[in-house]
């Protein structure tokens, strides 16, 4: 198959922002201005370039497309092997998405360094698009560790009071998860005899080993989520990281954890998947109703968000492992519209952070009367984050609660509380920043959002309303792909059923 | 009848000719050379050091020209093969690239003499005869002139009494280790009659019926101890953070390039060579080193201060990684020393580039703090500085991640599953102190800023061994297929 290799293209795109950013030269002043132009129209055209894989992608086959392969490490059959599925295809389109909104929202926040911040960022861009593209896992591997340098300088550099804490929670959290993964990652290697990830989804690995790579595995990607309890990390890396930092963690690289149980767990470790599902239905109820009852209890805007993620993802792995097609694309829905909620809502933290430069509840109240755009905008993500019908946070949770009904109602009853209280603590959340009586002084003069920060909402406000209002465009493109994916693991299900299910 | 042919029957050694000729030609040409003042000892010191990187380029040329099969001289005492030409080519540029970036320190702190660099070409030469040693005998030539070069350049600033304890705390203890070497070599020979590797092969060929004698396997274990001395590794590494500091630092990261890798060359040719198949017999000891290095290399450097000693117990933990893959004892396991030791060198040759940069005013500062906002006053060498500490902590697509999954990937193979799990876990609490340095050179502000130009040869080696550390994933090719060949040829033969 020869094509354009549009994901290479895809990969290699911001690189070539960064070296056009590192050729600038001038005064400081000069500099951060051109620095802001070229990584935007770089993480643009990026988007632009992204938009081709959707047009051109054929929602009725479940094999990889745009495929690209090379040799890269002689001699241990180790290639640089790209493609996406409909289960990748729509986490690439993102990454591109939120890359500029990035950009966007740093312009003016992000004074200091900004040629080493911009960089950073379309580093990271390249570094996730690989690692969803990836089709080796050795490739895998380098790009989903490799985004732990960019995400610890951003955090650190740029982050706020806390910032050296929490960044070296977050990298040393992620990294003890993910080198346990390298290990399973060789030991398949050497089971297989490959790297090569579609292979090693038809390999069929022994019940007993099965086991112990998932355990591997799961503690990487549990990290990632988070799953309670490993999550801890999470709050902080949130609270300290600048705006754009908690967008992209909220938005793309929690989903990596998400991702990965769809990518490795569930067609390389059926037998085992079906084991250790009760085990994930646990922690995700944990998960989902106490981490609600801790946002519940925040005073800091970020931290509240940050919380409301864990419960959120909390959805997506009960989803997953529900193995049902509602479950498990209601999952990934949950998975893109949580990618935009959240970005946005941490987005929204920003706006008045940078007027305020305070994430506390308690500095706000009134703001409605002030800034009624901002209120609006406000408003409508708050509503989708709960779930409200038309916006696509109802669309992901009302999927994954029908596939998990279908395997387990308790699952699905104690899963459904968690809507409501997060009803709750977001509802609580907007009364008291939003409404009420304008009483504090500095905000007597507070303005509104302005047509830059307009123009960072926009397409996040337009995609939430069309996912919410009228999913199929979103849903086709992954089905073919989650039906084929529900497949491998019954089939393997049943190709080992006298061993390990005999006794049902 | 052909008449004798001379140069054939040495071809094999012509490159250590050449370096030994030349060396005596250049410490004729700095003897010679006016040095009663300062000034002029510089200008000969400065004369002196460039030709003799020259050599060692030359000799890296020689070496490389003159790669062919397996070929032996002086009646087997001496061997190359594939093997030894990927360590001395390594070892060489390791040599080469110190000698580049000492002149600035050296002339700094009115050290700079001529014998400097003959000295490290002597030790180089050692290292040499060390790597292509086939014979107890041979081997320990070649260690003891590398050891007794280098007990000379740790004390190299005499008037200080940091470096004098240094060479001789390094002299006393490195004694003592060459005194286990020779003899546990001295048991090995009593019981099996030969020094020559080649020959003890055969006697321990693993299809015999009888077990080796007991004195053999405690002659193994002593030679063992004595080069586990030389590449620094737990339970005899105590000198190694002493001698780091104390030592100029050229020096010190002299020792942490090419000896070691020499050193480590060593260990894996004997214990492959000869011993190969007495693998159920050591496969526990180097296990054990190899695991007790890792974790004190991980948790002793958490709160160290000075760099150089930071850098001191890193050298002990990558010893203990590159270990992992002797204690497989399979070609795998060769390949994954080769290419961790190959990317060892120019990440730990980067990190002693950037110790070398740091000094403010007239005075050289060495502790971590004095990095502080780095990332302000120094972007470039900042940046250096962390892609070196993240490829040290192997964190991927950096060269360090590379050379870890090498030697885990024969851990695996190996069935050592203990061993590689509490590998990747030290390696997460050496992460930690390792992008503690960028933290210090990131996130926090400068305090006193470093002196601004850095100088030109320092820079030369930081870019070289920046870009290679940062682009190996693009172009793998050439050092894994060299590492391949040569692990293959210890095991055809």
């Amino acid at each position: 198959m020869s094509h354009f290799p549009v994901l290479s293209l895809l990969i290699l795109l911001p690189l070539v922002g960064t070296a056009f950013i590192l050729t600038i030269r001038g005064d400081a002043e000069a500099v951060a201005r051109n620095t802001r132009s070229v990584a935007l129209w770089t993480s643009l055209i990026e988007f632009v370039v992204s938009l081709y894989l959707w047009i051109n992608f054929d929602p009725a086959t479940a094999s990889f497309q745009f495929v690209e392969r090379r040799e890269w490490m002689p001699g241990l059959g180790i290639s640089y092997h790209l493609g996406v599925d409909g289960i990748s295809m729509m986490f690439v389109l993102l990454t591109t998405l939120l890359t500029p909104v990035c950009v966007l929202a740093s312009w003016e926040s992000i004074t200091q360094r900004v040629r080493e911040y911009m960089v950073a960022f379309l580093v990271m861009e390249s570094l996730m698009i690989g690692m969803f593209a990836a089709l080796d896992i050795v490739v895998f591997y380098v790009f989903f560790e490799g985004v732990l340098i960019p995400m610890f300088l951003i955090i650190g550099v740029w982050g706020g009071p806390r910032r050296v804490y929490a960044a070296f929670k977050f990298f040393l959290y992620t990294l003890l998860g993910s080198v346990l993964m390298l290990l399973a990652i060789l030991a398949m290697y050497f089971d297989a005899g490959t790297a090569d990830m579609q292979t090693l989804m038809a390999h069929g690995f022994p019940v007993q080993m099965q086991s112990w790579l998932w355990l591997a595995f799961f503690a990487s990607f549990a990290v990632k989520v988070p799953m309670w309890p490993v999550h801890t990390w999470l709050p902080d890396a949130h609270v300290e990281a600048p705006t754009a930092g908690s967008v992209i963690l909220a938005g793309v690289l929690l989903k990596f954890g998400g991702y990965g149980f769809l990518r490795f767990s569930l067609p390389m470790f059926p037998d085992a998947t079906v084991a250790f599902a009760p085990l994930i239905f646990a922690l995700s109820i944990v998960a989902v109703i106490y981490t609600s009852f801790v946002a519940l209890a925040q005073d800091d805007m970020k931290k509240l968000i940050a919380y409301s993620s864990v419960a959120h993802m909390g959805f997506v792995t009960a989803g997953t492992f529900s193995l049902t097609v509602q479950g498990i694309e209601g999952a990934i829905y949950q998975m893109l519209s949580h990618g935009i909620v959240s970005a946005a809502l941490f987005l929204i933290v920003g706006v008045v952070y940078d007027r305020m430069h305070s994430r506390e509840i308690e500095t706000y109240g009134g703001l409605v009367h002030r800034m009624p755009v901002y209120a609006f905008v406000f408003m409508l993500f708050m509503l989708a984050s709960v779930g409200m019908p038309g916006t696509s946070g109802f669309v992901g949770e009302f999927l994954v609660l029908l596939g998990t009904f279908q395997v387990n109602t308790w699952v699905s009853m104690l899963a459904a509380t968690g809507v409501i209280l997060g009803a709750c603590y977001m509802l609580y959340l907007y009364r008291r920043v939003i409404f009420g009586k304008l009483t504090k002084s500095e905000l007597a003069d507070i303005a509104d959002l302005s047509p830059r920060e307009m123009a960072v909402f926009a397409p996040l406000v337009v995609l939430v309303v069309v996912m919410g209002v009228y999913p199929p465009p979103f849903l086709e493109v992954m089905h073919t792909s989650v039906a084929n994916l529900i497949d491998q693991v019954t089939q393997a299900k049943l190709a080992s059923m006298p061993l390990s299910m005999a006794g049902r | 009848m052909n008449s004798f042919n001379y140069i054939e029957l040495v071809r094999p050694a012509l490159p250590e000719i050449f370096l030994a000729l030349a060396v005596m030609a250049l410490l004729m040409l700095g003897v010679f050379q006016k040095s009663g003042t300062e000034a002029a000892a510089a200008d000969s010191a400065r004369l002196v050091t460039g030709l003799s990187v020259v050599t060692l380029v030359l000799a890296v040329f020689l070496v490389g020209v003159d790669a062919r099969g397996r070929d032996e001289a002086f009646c087997g005492m001496f061997v190359t093969d594939p093997f030894a030409v990927f360590w001395k080519i390594l070892v060489l540029i390791g040599a080469a690239l110190t000698l580049v970036m000492s002149g600035d320190y050296l002339v700094r702190k009115g050290l700079a003499r001529f014998e400097y660099s003959i000295l490290v070409l002597f030790a180089t030469l050692g290292m040499m005869m060390m790597i292509s040693a086939n014979d107890l005998i041979a081997l320990y030539l070649g260690l003891e002139m590398q050891s007794l070069s280098l007990y000379v350049i740790a004390a190299f600033q005499r008037d200080d009494a940091r470096s004098s304890e240094a060479g001789l705390k390094y002299f006393v203890l490195g004694a003592v280790a060459s005194g286990m070497l020779l003899y546990g070599s001295s048991l090995i020979y009593g019981f099996s009659g030969t020094t020559n590797f080649n020959d003890l092969a055969e006697l321990f060929y693993a299809g015999q019926a009888q077990p080796p004698s007991i004195g053999v396997i405690v002659g193994l274990v002593f030679i063992l101890s004595g080069l586990a001395f030389k590449v620094s590794a737990v339970p005899f590494h105590m000198w190694t953070p002493d001698v780091y500091e104390g030592a100029p630092t050229p020096v010190a990261a002299f020792f942490a390039a090419a000896p070691k890798l020499a050193a480590v060359a060593l260990l894996v040719r004997v214990m492959i060579g000869p011993f190969g198949d007495l693998l159920p017999q050591w496969q526990q000891i180097i296990v054990f080193i190899s695991i007790a290095s890792m974790i004190l290399g991980a948790f002793a450097a958490v709160n160290q201060r000075n760099i150089k000693r930071l850098m001191a117990y890193s050298s002990i933990g990558n010893v203990g990684y590159a270990l992992i893959g002797l204690a497989a004892g399979d070609e795998t396991g060769v390949r994954g020393v080769l290419i961790y030791m190959a990317i060892y060198l120019f990440m730990t040759l980067g990190t002693f580039a950037c110790i070398l940069a740091m000094k403010r005013g007239d005075r050289m500062v060495e502790e971590i703090s004095d990095l502080a906002g780095l990332g302000k006053t120094h972007p470039m060498m900042a940046l250096a500085l962390a892609i070196f500490m993240f490829s040290l902590s192997g964190i991927p697509p950096l060269a360090g991640f590379f050379g870890k999954l090498y030697v885990f990937l024969a851990a695996i193979e190996a069935k050592l599953y203990a061993l590689a799990v509490i590998g990747v876990l030290s390696s997460v609490v050496a992460a930690f102190y390792y992008i503690r340095v960028v933290k210090v050179a990131y996130f926090d502000d400068p305090v006193q800023p470093l002196d601004t130009p850095v100088n030109r040869s320092i820079g030369v080696v930081l870019v070289l061994t920046a870009t290679i550390v940062l682009f190996f994933f693009a172009y793998p090719g050439p050092i894994l297929t060299g590492a391949a060949a040569a692990a293959a040829s210890l095991f055809g033969g």
